[in-house]
């Protein structure tokens, strides 16, 4: 525990490190499945290959993957932008099918309405079925977030500075306290991210705690009186 | 006025929806489609905004061919009313009636206003206008779905099967609703329905369908009544069944109307005994039933009667 305390600045700093590495994969993630979603929503013959070529991302093992990267895109062995970019990669494997699921999730009747009523495709998708898919966005971005952070401590190994270099630091000099401190500082953040998330989602979405109210049905009761 | 010109629809799976339809629906009157599923009744009704595109055959407003207007821009000119209201339900009352006009280009303010003047045409109380559909009930979505329908202002109002999903009595009123906002305002009104009785209540011209679109009689419902022009159509507005053939029987507590199929279907307007049926009676069937006529004015009282065991 002496460690901790004596830490606590070093501890912050990693904390930190970990914010810069997690956040930009998880809105670059968000950004790239939203388009790749909507084909794979759209398009029947898109969405067999884009659904299974995303799944096959997800199989690519990530130690691997860290050292290949800097080969392909060109980056230094040792820039955080590699752990970035395979983070990514990962998050948009993991979103784009919640962005078709979601889409598709978004009911027939009110599309229809949407389009009867003259919609454009465009405005339809930004105004109508974008947000209305939003509930089963929010619901993959959640577990987008708490992935991108817990997979961000591997970084660690390559050399990206990370709550992970608690892990490896700690490990190296038999600090047990450094370790613990990584494993909480990491959930804690995972945590701290997916409230975060959660209430941007009530701010941006209020109508789904609206609940149909009772007193609504009021006018029922000329029903209740004629049967009586 | 709406023309169909030799209307033909195969859909890709190759079902035949409706096939060589011609028919002129005239300016400011209710043309009813009625028809089982499969009579492609609805299919008539989403071509005239173009959201299903005819196989072959046109299609003319006010003698305009719509097969050469921009589709968006047609539809926002034309009202729209659907079963399940199909409010926006991530939309307040208010902005899902000021949609279209915002759409347009209308300014918030005065789309919101005209809203609030809308709730009060379909007999919505203003306070639900910050409510989300969901908090409403199905009879106060359909009224938002037509206060919507008519934001636009527009010369045609389409509605396709608008109160098929609300309970008998809130139907009844919705019904009323319409006949009273049809003599103010004077649409061109496309009503798609299953239900004959609500077919004679609202249409000026009823057009009943058989299965892929086929024109089995077109006229007024008395025209239809009186003189059903063959079989499926006697079938269909229930004469062959006695549903309309009336006679009337006495009871101790007074004279009541009853059908061939021994169901009560209504009493005589100023009746020998009206404190018997003032009971039971709503505001509504009263109105429906100013004279002794079974056809178009069964249709709201009948089928809330004719369950009733009295």
């Amino acid at each position: 525990m002496t460690w901790i305390w004596s830490n606590l600045d070093f501890i912050w700093d990693r904390t930190l490190d970990h914010v810069v590495l997690s956040i930009p994969p998880i809105i670059l993630s968000f950004l790239l499945a939203v388009p790749l979603g909507w084909l794979a929503y759209r398009f029947r013959v898109g969405r067999g290959i884009i659904l299974s070529g995303v799944g096959l991302l997800y199989a690519v093992p990530s130690l691997p993957l860290f050292i290949v990267l800097p080969f392909i895109v060109g980056t230094t062995v040792r820039s955080p932008l590699n752990l970035i970019i395979a983070l990514t990669l990962y998050g948009v494997a993991l979103m784009v099918r919640v962005v078709a699921d979601g889409l598709a999730s978004v009911d027939r009747n009110v599309r229809q309405s949407a389009m009867a009523v003259g919609f454009s495709e465009w405005t339809q998708f930004w105004r109508v079925e974008f947000p209305l898919a939003g509930p089963v966005l929010l619901a993959g971005l959640r577990v987008v977030a708490v992935s991108t952070v817990s997979l961000a401590t591997v970084g660690a190994v390559i050399g990206a500075q990370s709550l992970g270099s608690l892990f490896t630091d700690g490990f190296q000099r038999g600090i047990q306290a450094e370790i613990i401190a990584g494993v909480i500082a990491t959930v804690g953040l995972a945590l701290a991210l997916d409230g975060a998330l959660v209430l941007l989602g009530r701010l941006l979405m209020p109508w789904t705690r609206s609940a149909p109210s009772t007193a609504a049905r009021a006018p029922m009761r000329s029903d209740k009186e004629a049967v009586a | 006025m709406i023309e169909f010109h030799s209307v033909t629809k195969r859909f890709p799976d190759g079902t035949l929806a409706v096939e060589d339809f011609s028919l002129v629906l005239p300016s400011r009157k209710t043309t009813v489609f009625v028809g089982t599923s499969g009579s492609g009744k609805t299919t008539l009704l989403r071509m005239i905004n173009r959201m299903v595109e005819p196989t072959s055959g046109s299609i003319d407003i006010d003698g305009a061919d719509i097969g050469t207007l921009a589709p968006v821009k047609l539809r926002r000119g034309i009202g729209y009313v659907m079963q399940n209201s199909g409010l926006l339900p991530h939309r307040r009352v208010i902005d899902n009636v000021a949609t279209v006009p915002m759409l347009q280009g209308t300014p918030k303010k005065k789309a919101r206003e005209e809203a609030l003047q809308l709730l009060d045409t379909v007999g919505l109380d203003r306070s639900l206008a910050h409510r989300y559909p969901s908090q409403l009930s199905g009879g106060q979505q359909q009224r938002v779905g037509v206060a919507r329908g008519l934001a636009v202002n527009p010369n045609i109002l389409l509605m396709d099967e608008p109160f098929g999903a609300v309970d008998p009595i809130v139907r009844a009123e919705l019904q009323q609703e319409l006949l009273r906002l049809q003599r103010e305002l004077d649409k061109t009104v496309v009503f798609v329905t299953h239900d004959i009785d609500e077919a004679f209540l609202l249409g000026d011209q009823v057009v009943i369908l058989r299965t892929g679109g086929l024109i089995a009689q077109v006229g007024s419902p008395a025209e239809i009544l009186a003189n059903p022009a063959d079989d499926f159509v006697a079938a269909f507005v229930g004469a062959d069944r006695g549903k309309r053939v009336l006679h009337l029987e006495s009871y101790s507590d007074g004279d009541v109307l009853v059908d061939a199929d021994g169901r009560l279907a209504g009493v005589l307007a100023g009746g020998t005994s009206p404190s018997a049926a003032a009971g039971a009676k709503t505001a509504t069937e009263e109105k429906a039933a100013p004279e002794v006529k079974a056809g178009p004015f069964a249709g709201s009282g009948a089928p809330a009667q004719g369950g009733d065991p009295r």
